[in-house]
């Protein structure tokens, strides 16, 4: 078994994916030579080829606008979008031309493309470098958008939403990059789409995905020393959304959070929220609370701490959702 | 900031128009001009150019005039369609039949495609049922064709998009190995989009095997040529590092002889090439246009005077190569698949509120499976209540 940090599984695991299928490529800035500014990428140009790891002109329409052209060409295109800030100039080939293709031709074109974006913040960058653009994405039909949380599910994880025939917005929490897990290829992954019950809880729920996990898991060890037993569930998914497993958990525990950091305001905490309103209305002792970032453009680094959901601004959404 | 550069300093040369001080102005270009491709004139005669020639037989330029004719007529019958109600919408195409019969003919049977929404003339060139192109006008569907079966991608209505996916599309010919070529359509509205030039710095920088065939109709919806470039549109190839051609594009011996040789420099690996077709969009942008209100009368009528059609006829006439009844027989042909059109129009069901969940995802999606078993028990619940 080998100690794997979450980039380099993201690494292993497209590696994997190039070797099994040569339709594979990987394009965007600086994911040749330089390996990428996070090194996800790197080594993969030296093995195989400047054809199949395109360096790109600095122009993400660009990368998106012809990874669809090589996708109606049989080809796999997994680009990287350098920081998550910089995906709005490939807007539109993302959400008016990658997401509908497939229905627009009547399903005889099939669009696999993953979309990797390194999101969120923490990492003292500077603007536009920690940003959490999946709601835009999640509220597009037919885009799938995953989010990993540890080495072992960027592993995996690639690799399955590589082997989509959907396109896929695949994001990486930068801040995670570096943090490390034992590999143990010999335990099935679970199914891209579904959410993963991490600690079993009997008082409340917390929800997150990405690099919000690591903080719920830490809030659920300090709720411990009080007396209080959380669930965690790292949702893995947010389109489409295991709301079953959410559904499940909040049964037994009848109060839920749910905390990312991109804003709370019409966020996906909005969408986990209602679904679970309307499926379990009558098992819900409190309001879903949510915890996330504020209505306010992305703040500059040294207050970014406050803007971001951290331990005690989630087991304060606790204590409220206790109160009740 | 200096201070001949701050607001109100009398120096801010945005309200300057681009008539007023440019030199390099797009200037309406003449048959003599080496830079502008012309092998047909206006007046039906043939001339030569030092770099571009073409050997057509009387029954290869029959078969274009057949092409623009019925294309033409095809144009017509939905342009009335659409005044009868029956298309929501209609992009013509009129005025710039040769534009898109020329290079839609130089086309090789494993090139591929990439229009806008008005290359119904290509499509025609690539055998795509006419009817095909209703749908997304009448609403009955988003395109709808499969473009791999006859190498033509689907309309493409945000602009200059569709240029991006013919580059990456391009580029995976090249590394298929493959000595297909690529075309990508626009306008000169949209030689002004980022895609549009993204793309032609992804197909320079990688040698892609595309050619840019820009339809110059003179307007993007209102605005002239003059609200989108300060130079001639091919010159901008330049300053990318390929070659830019502009050729009449009211001549389709030119257009092909000038697509041809552009797909040929891409099938033997000398990179992209943009072609400026030369033309006027004689009729609205679309049929929710009104042209009347920003152009006027005489510039259509001195363009009139250029069609791609007449000059054609004019000159097989002339040179025995058809004679009326040909033309006879050309007419008949064109109603006939008019009313062939009308026809499958008129016939074109409705697609069922259901069918909005067909291929969403190529994999199963729960939300889009759970959606529609909700709505389509909302339906059957008026069902119910109409049996009740």
């Amino acid at each position: 078994m080998a100690q794997i940090t979450l980039a380099k599984g993201l690494n292993m695991g497209m590696r994997k994916a190039m070797e099994a299928d040569p339709k594979v490529l990987i394009m965007g800035e600086d994911v040749g030579k330089l390996g990428g500014v996070f090194r996800v990428t790197d080594g993969l140009q030296k093995d195989f080829g400047e054809d199949r790891v395109i360096d790109t002109p600095l122009a993400e329409a660009g990368i998106l606008g012809t990874a669809i052209g090589m996708a109606l060409r049989g080809y796999r295109p997994v680009c990287e979008i350098q920081f998550d800030g910089f995906v709005y100039p490939a807007f539109d080939q993302i959400v008016a031309q990658l997401a509908k293709m497939h229905a627009r031709a009547l399903g005889h074109v099939k669009l696999p493309v993953v979309v990797r974006i390194p999101f969120g913040g923490g990492i003292g960058a500077v603007e536009h470098h920690s940003e959490s653009p999946e709601g835009y994405f999640m509220h597009t039909a037919g885009l799938r958008v995953v989010a990993c949380s540890n080495p072992i599910d960027a592993y995996w994880m690639i690799q399955q939403a590589i082997a989509s025939d959907d396109p896929v917005i695949f994001l990486e929490p930068k801040r995670r990059y570096w943090e490390k897990a034992e590999l143990d290829e010999s335990i099935e992954p679970d199914p891209l789409h579904s959410a993963r019950v991490l600690r079993p809880g009997a008082h409340a729920t917390l929800v997150a995905y990405g690099p919000m996990v690591k903080v719920c898991m830490d809030a659920a060890t300090a709720a411990e020393d009080e007396g209080r037993e959380l669930e965690v569930i790292d949702l893995r998914s947010l389109s489409p959304l295991d709301i079953d497993t959410i559904c499940e958990s909040v049964r037994k525990t009848g109060r839920l959070v749910v905390v990312h950091e991109a804003p709370v305001f019409g966020g996906p905490g909005a969408e986990v929220a209602a679904r679970v309103s309307e499926k379990c209305f009558y098992s819900l002792e409190s309001p879903v609370l949510r915890v996330g970032g504020l209505h306010a453009p992305y703040p500059p680094s040294r207050v970014e701490e406050e803007f971001l959901p951290d331990l005690d601004r989630v087991l304060d959404a606790v204590d409220r959702a206790l109160a009740y | 900031m200096t201070a001949d550069r701050t607001a109100g300093s009398g120096k801010r040369r945005s309200t300057r128009s681009a008539a007023e001080d440019s030199p390099s102005m797009p200037v309406e270009p003449t048959g003599s001009d080496p830079a502008f491709i012309q092998l047909l004139t206006p007046a039906g005669e043939r001339v030569d150019h030092p770099d571009y020639s073409v050997d057509l037989t009387a029954e290869q330029l029959r078969g274009f005039y057949r092409d623009l004719v019925l294309v033409r007529r095809i144009d017509a019958e939905a342009t009335a369609l659409q005044r009868q109600g029956e298309l929501g919408i209609w992009a013509s195409l009129l005025g710039q039949e040769a534009a898109q019969v020329g290079s839609g003919r130089a086309l090789g049977p494993d090139d591929y495609v990439f229009p806008t929404y008005r290359e119904h003339g290509v499509a025609w060139c690539r055998d795509v049922n006419p009817l095909n192109l209703l749908g997304l006008f009448r609403g009955v569907n988003n395109g709808g064709w499969d473009p791999n079966e006859k190498n033509f991608h689907l309309y493409t209505i945000v602009i200059g998009a569709q240029t991006l996916h013919a580059t990456g599309y391009a580029m995976g010919v090249q590394r298929d190995g493959s000595d297909a070529a690529v075309i990508a359509y626009f306008g000169d509205g949209a030689a002004s989009q980022g895609d549009v030039n993204e793309s032609f710095v992804w197909a320079s920088v990688f040698n892609a095997p595309v050619v840019f065939f820009c339809q110059n109709n003179q307007w993007a919806i209102s605005e002239p040529i003059e609200k989108q470039t300060r130079i001639p549109l091919y010159q901008r190839a330049n300053g990318f590092g390929f070659p830019g051609i502009r050729v009449d594009g009211n001549d389709v011996l030119a257009v092909y002889a000038v697509t041809q040789e552009a797909l040929r420099n891409a099938r033997e690996g000398n990179g992209p090439t943009l072609i400026e077709a030369y033309t006027y969009r004689m009729g609205a942008h679309t049929t929710s246009d009104d042209p009347t209100r920003y152009r006027i009368a005489s510039e259509v009528e001195a363009w009139q005077q250029k069609d791609p059609i007449e000059r054609l006829r004019s000159y097989l006439l002339a040179t025995d190569q058809a004679d009326q009844a040909f033309l006879d027989e050309i007419e008949a042909e064109s109603d006939q698949i008019a009313a062939e059109l009308r026809k499958g129009c008129l016939e074109m069901p409705d697609p069922s509120p259901l069918s909005m969940f067909e291929h969403v995802y190529a994999e199963s999606h729960p939300l889009v499976d759970e959606e529609r078993a909700a709505f389509g028990a909302y339906l059957d619940s008026f069902e119910h209540a109409k049996e009740a």
